[in-house]
């Protein structure tokens, strides 16, 4: 009898369906940030955009498979030109979140949100990315303006009555301290937002991160590791699939990685996965998880 | 198959979300509902927001109410640090260790015994319907099931995976149903120990029957005297953020895990 194969990594296989992303904006981006970690920006062309028919395709599976809840991403989602038909067809099946980072919310656009969010009975969360509480600590990460742009986006949305929730990253500093958060927070009630919502993600060194700051360290890896059924519980590559107009991935901060791309449709996709990557150490160190 | 008669069947029963320790809304909501169902069923988190814990769970078991675990019983009953009550916003999670920590040091060691005792799901029929009683969700007792993120695909998924016509819970402290057929759906029975975020100090408990051959469930408003538990509450030092809730009943707290159109309806 031969002995069981060893593998070097832990394994997560997927105990459910509840949450999928799509990259419905591929890695098109109107700024680019110094620290994407999938590198998105204005000529970034390495994952296109979705069309309308490729993610309601997927839809259609994630319906199937009782999925709970939808996330928009991109690159910057307001620059496909089906979003507000993508975000009704998802919206017609369960509750949306779109990530954002405001720059191409007009009232208009703020409008058809809501008159979107108002016809669906689940909830539409916007949630938008800043990376500072003014232009000196915004502007060296997200672009020269960005700051000023970002807050008018804001203001938009809380204008036609969305209550957004803002993404910002340890680049700002103190922000992960329960101090750091309550400033942030008070900020953005001062902006203008009547019930501001706030999520801190770490930092991942991956794509421009690791120009900014470094790459992950040979250390820092889940090799050899053995997780215990509440360590794997908590990690989103159990409970969710990144869809792409190039196939389905594992996660949607490991899309750079081909060994991540798990099949074409979602059905293919579930099965377990090979915490081989160093953002699986993240994940893991850090409890992160992408949703809000 | 599961055993589906594990408790009973009824042809009307009486739900009661979190109870919060508002032992005064649980003794009116029993009055409310006496001679009026056939069984009363506590779903869990019986401490938390509210006044000495232990009168809440003398009442609950003197009159012999069928209960479930909630991640505060769950707790208690293993002597953890923290309620799991899943939240992830630290101003939530300061509001909930400070109920926490006050539930656990006045609720009587024979008490937690008892929670240790109780099942964390109950199976029932009520008319022809089965009923699957969880806390949060039949898969996780702190899952969050909100109205506006409990989509139908997904409920249709709870309940063929879990064999049930009807999945019965609370958790979230909001009050919501969504039928997929008739007598076939996901039912959140609310709380009763703390308002519904609706501008109004009344709380809600839940009556599930079946009408015209189909399962139903209708939500009762509770009143009761909350000048009294907000006074209670004040007396016992507990944070004003929940004695103002019990006044005015907006929610000042637990406020981060709601999807946007929970929070939308409430004032903060």
């Amino acid at each position: 009898m031969s002995a069981p194969a060893v593998r070097a990594y832990p394994v997560a296989p997927l105990t459910a369906l509840d949450t999928v992303w799509f990259q419905v904006a591929g890695t098109l981006c109107n700024i680019r940030c110094a620290h994407c970690f999938i590198s998105c920006a204005p000529d970034n062309r390495s994952f296109p955009m979705m069309t309308r028919a490729e993610v309601g395709a997927r839809l259609r599976e994630a319906e199937e498979f009782g999925a709970r809840e939808y996330y928009f991403t991109g690159g910057e989602p307001f620059m496909n030109k089906e979003i507000f038909e993508i975000l009704g067809d998802a919206l017609a099946l369960g509750p949306v979140s779109v990530l954002t980072n405001a720059l191409l919310i007009k009232p208009k656009t703020a409008a058809r949100l809501k008159s979107l969010a108002g016809a669906s009975p689940y909830s539409l969360d916007l949630r938008v990315s800043l990376d500072g509480y003014d232009a000196a600590t915004n502007d060296p990460i997200r672009g020269e303006g960005t700051f000023d742009r970002i807050m008018a986006g804001l203001g938009e949305l809380a204008a036609a009555g969305h209550d957004p929730v803002v993404t910002t990253t340890e680049a700002c500093e103190g922000v992960a301290a329960s101090e750091g958060r309550a400033r942030f927070l008070e900020f953005l009630r001062a902006a203008g937002l009547k019930r501001p919502r706030l999520k801190v993600l770490p930092l991942l060194r991956l794509g421009a991160e690791t120009a900014r700051t470094h790459a992950y360290e040979s250390w820092e890896t889940l090799r050899g590791r053995e997780l215990s059924e509440t360590e794997g519980a908590g990690l989103q590559c159990t409970t969710s699939r990144m869809v792409t107009a190039k196939g389905v991935y594992v996660c949607p901060l490991l899309i750079d990685f081909p060994g991540a791309r798990l099949a074409a449709t979602l059905r293919e996709s579930l099965r377990p996965f090979e915490l081989a990557y160093p953002a699986c150490f993240t994940c893991h160190a850090t409890g992160l998880s992408c949703r809000t | 198959m599961p055993d589906l008669s594990e408790a009973g069947t009824y042809r009307r029963v009486a739900l009661l979300g979190g109870v919060y320790s508002n032992y005064l809304a649980l003794e009116a909501a029993l009055k409310l509902v006496e001679n009026k169902v056939d069984a009363v069923f506590a779903l869990g988190d019986f401490g938390a927001f509210g006044p000495h814990p232990d009168r809440t769970l003398e009442l609950l078991r003197e009159k012999g109410v069928p209960a479930i675990q909630g991640n505060y019983e769950e707790s208690l009953a293993t002597d953890t640090d923290d309620c799991h009550c899943g939240y992830t916003d630290p101003r939530d999670n300061h509001f909930a260790r400070i109920s926490y920590d006050y539930t656990k040091e006045r609720t009587s060691s024979e008490h937690k015994r008892w929670m240790g005792t109780l099942p964390k799901t109950l199976r029932l029929r009520v008319g022809k319907s089965r009923v699957l009683l969880c806390h949060g969700s039949p898969r996780r007792i702190n899952e969050f099931l909100w109205e506006s993120a409990t989509p139908v695909p997904f409920v249709r998924r709870l309940l063929a995976e879990h064999e049930t016509d009807v999945v019965a819970c609370t958790h979230t402290g909001l009050h919501w149903k969504r039928w997929l057929a008739p007598g076939r759906g996901i039912v959140n029975a609310g709380a009763l120990g703390r308002p519904a975020n609706d501008g109004t100090p009344r709380v809600w408990a839940t009556i599930l029957e079946e009408a015209d051959s189909v399962l139903d469930a209708r939500f009762v408003p509770v009143d009761y005297d909350h000048e009294r538990l907000a006074r209670e509450m004040a007396e016992e030092r507990l944070p004003s953020e929940f004695v103002e809730t019990a006044r005015t009943g907006w929610w000042t707290t637990c406020l981060e895990a709601m999807p946007a159109k929970e929070r939308a309806a409430g004032r903060f």
